[in-house]
């Protein structure tokens, strides 16, 4: 009874998270559109399906996702190798960005943007080469953002003053970097964290923080999604200039 | 029958996603770590939780919002639809007065139902035991995507360059950076990235390019892009304006009571 009564409670949390999205669509659709709700049954389906699935997701969350990232966290921290940590930091950044759906569809727009432009032919082959290298450049920079992020949580540096290196950085290659490519490589900083990386990420983090003496969770734990999400808008605008 | 087999597929994109996590993890965990993992079996049922919920997720948002939002994002871009009946005339930024609640109200609903939001708000409110309440978070996020995106859609309309913004962005948020508490600031960088991901980059990509392709004088190629940036720069602003205001308000209430 109890346990029932607390799925009852999971579904109607997620139910009200996704409460605004289906208020949006229907004011815009019947008031300022003036439409009738298409396909309504199918709608009603989906929407079911997307408040059962976020219900399981965020069961999962809490009893896979988080426990690994800080039993993980621990075992490299007593461990106390900084060399496999710093290696691992890389894998999980780079393995989890290369076959992220949403990079390889702004790649792919990224390649015709390029080939309309004339920076590169105009044809199948250069187009995907290019898409490809801008996927593994995108990889490899998250990869090192989160070799860099968890090298500061070991360090204890305050976050600001790398942020303030990264976004100096950004504005340099703005200054340099061909107009065509601006657009896409700022819009590539947002897209490259999914939704499994973000929570693993962050509970390696803050495992991280709580099990190294003197940092704080709270101020050193988080911030790894931060470095994920500069370093991209970085490399992108380097492969716009050297390609 | 039709949504079953698409559930299907949902799932095993998922799992196709999830593969190279795990085998990192696992393979960390056996070669270099060489320790067991405590509560193994509890786990790997996390794992798919997470599999199951994410195709569920990911089919439901496909089947009923995805096509109707970006369709609406079509209709509400659409210059007849701006200039009303019958009406010839050349259009002015104010005239898309919908465009721009529409990317408001969409910017805000869709951040409310991102996952990875979710996780990181419920993460930061156990770390924080509770000073951090994810529904406050949440809100907060939610607020600066919204002007975020209704910002980039007017960037789109009056066709200014996208660095301007970004960089004027930067420099605001490093100014607030100096006065904000310490310990929401790297929470506050983190939730950047995390706005944009599955519910939001579909959506708003539809309306870029929806306005990007009926603006006159608008490239689709080169125009529709920077939306997601505006997404992730705005939350780093609101978290921090709303942690200076929840310290401002704790300083002042403190000063009453002596």
């Amino acid at each position: 009874m109890n346990s029932l009564k607390a799925i009852w409670s999971a579904l109607f949390d997620s139910f009200r998270d996704l409460l605004p999205i289906l208020v949006v669509i229907g004011f815009f659709q019947l008031v300022v559109l003036h439409q009738p709700i298409p396909n309504f049954g199918e709608i009603a389906v989906g929407f079911a399906l997307v408040v059962i699935g976020l219900t399981l997701f965020v069961q999962g969350l809490n009893m896979g996702l988080f426990p690994i990232g800080e039993s993980m966290a621990y075992a490299f921290a007593s461990k106390g190798n900084v060399f496999w940590l710093l290696c691992f930091a890389f894998a999980l950044g780079f393995g989890t960005t290369i076959a992220e759906p949403a990079l390889i569809a702004v790649a792919q727009e990224a390649a015709t943007v390029a080939a309309e432009g004339g920076m590169i032919a105009h044809n199948e082959e250069s187009m995907q080469s290019y898409a490809q290298g801008l996927r593994y450049t995108v990889a490899v920079s998250v990869g090192i953002a989160i070799m860099i992020g968890v090298f500061r949580i070991v360090m204890g540096w305050p976050i600001q003053y790398l942020i303030v290196v990264g976004y100096t950085g950004v504005v340099i290659m703005t200054v340099f970097a061909p107009a065509e490519i601006i657009g896409i490589a700022y819009d590539s900083g947002g897209v490259t964290t999914s939704t499994i990386t973000v929570p693993l990420v962050t509970a390696l983090g803050v495992g991280l923080a709580s099990s190294i003496k003197g940092r704080n969770p709270m101020v050193d734990g988080f911030g790894l999604i931060a470095f994920a999400s500069l370093t991209p808008m970085i490399f992108v605008m380097g492969y716009g200039m050297l390609v | 029958m039709h949504i079953l087999i698409d559930l299907f597929h949902a799932i095993l994109d998922t799992i196709w996603d999830v593969l190279p996590i795990a085998l990192i993890i696992f393979g960390f965990q056996i070669f270099i770590l060489r320790t067991p993992i405590p509560n193994l079996k509890k786990i790997i049922v996390g794992f798919l939780l997470v599999i199951l919920g994410l195709g569920f997720f990911l089919e439901g948002l496909q089947a009923a919002l995805f096509p109707l939002g970006k369709l609406m994002a079509f209709q509400l871009t659409n210059p007849h639809f701006i200039a009303g009946e019958g009406a010839d005339r050349v259009l002015q930024w104010w005239d898309y007065y919908w465009v721009y609640l529409f990317a408001f109200a969409i910017g805000f609903s869709t951040t409310i139902a991102e996952p990875s939001l979710l996780a990181v708000a419920i993460k930061a409110n156990q770390v924080s035991v509770g000073a951090i309440s994810t529904w406050g978070l949440r809100i907060a996020v939610a607020i600066g995507v919204a002007i975020g995106i209704a910002l980039g859609v007017f960037r789109i309309i009056t066709g200014t360059p996208l660095y301007w913004y970004i960089i004027s962005g930067y420099v605001f948020v490093l100014i607030q950076t100096m006065f904000a508490p310490r310990m929401i600031i790297a929470l506050a960088y983190d939730s950047g990235g995390v706005t944009t991901s599955t519910v939001t980059v579909p959506l708003v990509a539809a309306l870029g390019l929806g306005l990007a392709t009926t603006v006159p004088g608008r490239n689709p190629l080169l125009d529709g892009f920077g939306l997601i940036a505006f997404a992730s720069l705005f939350p780093i602003m609101s978290v921090l304006a709303y942690a200076q205001l929840s310290e401002w308000k704790a300083a002042r209430s403190r000063k009453k009571l002596t």
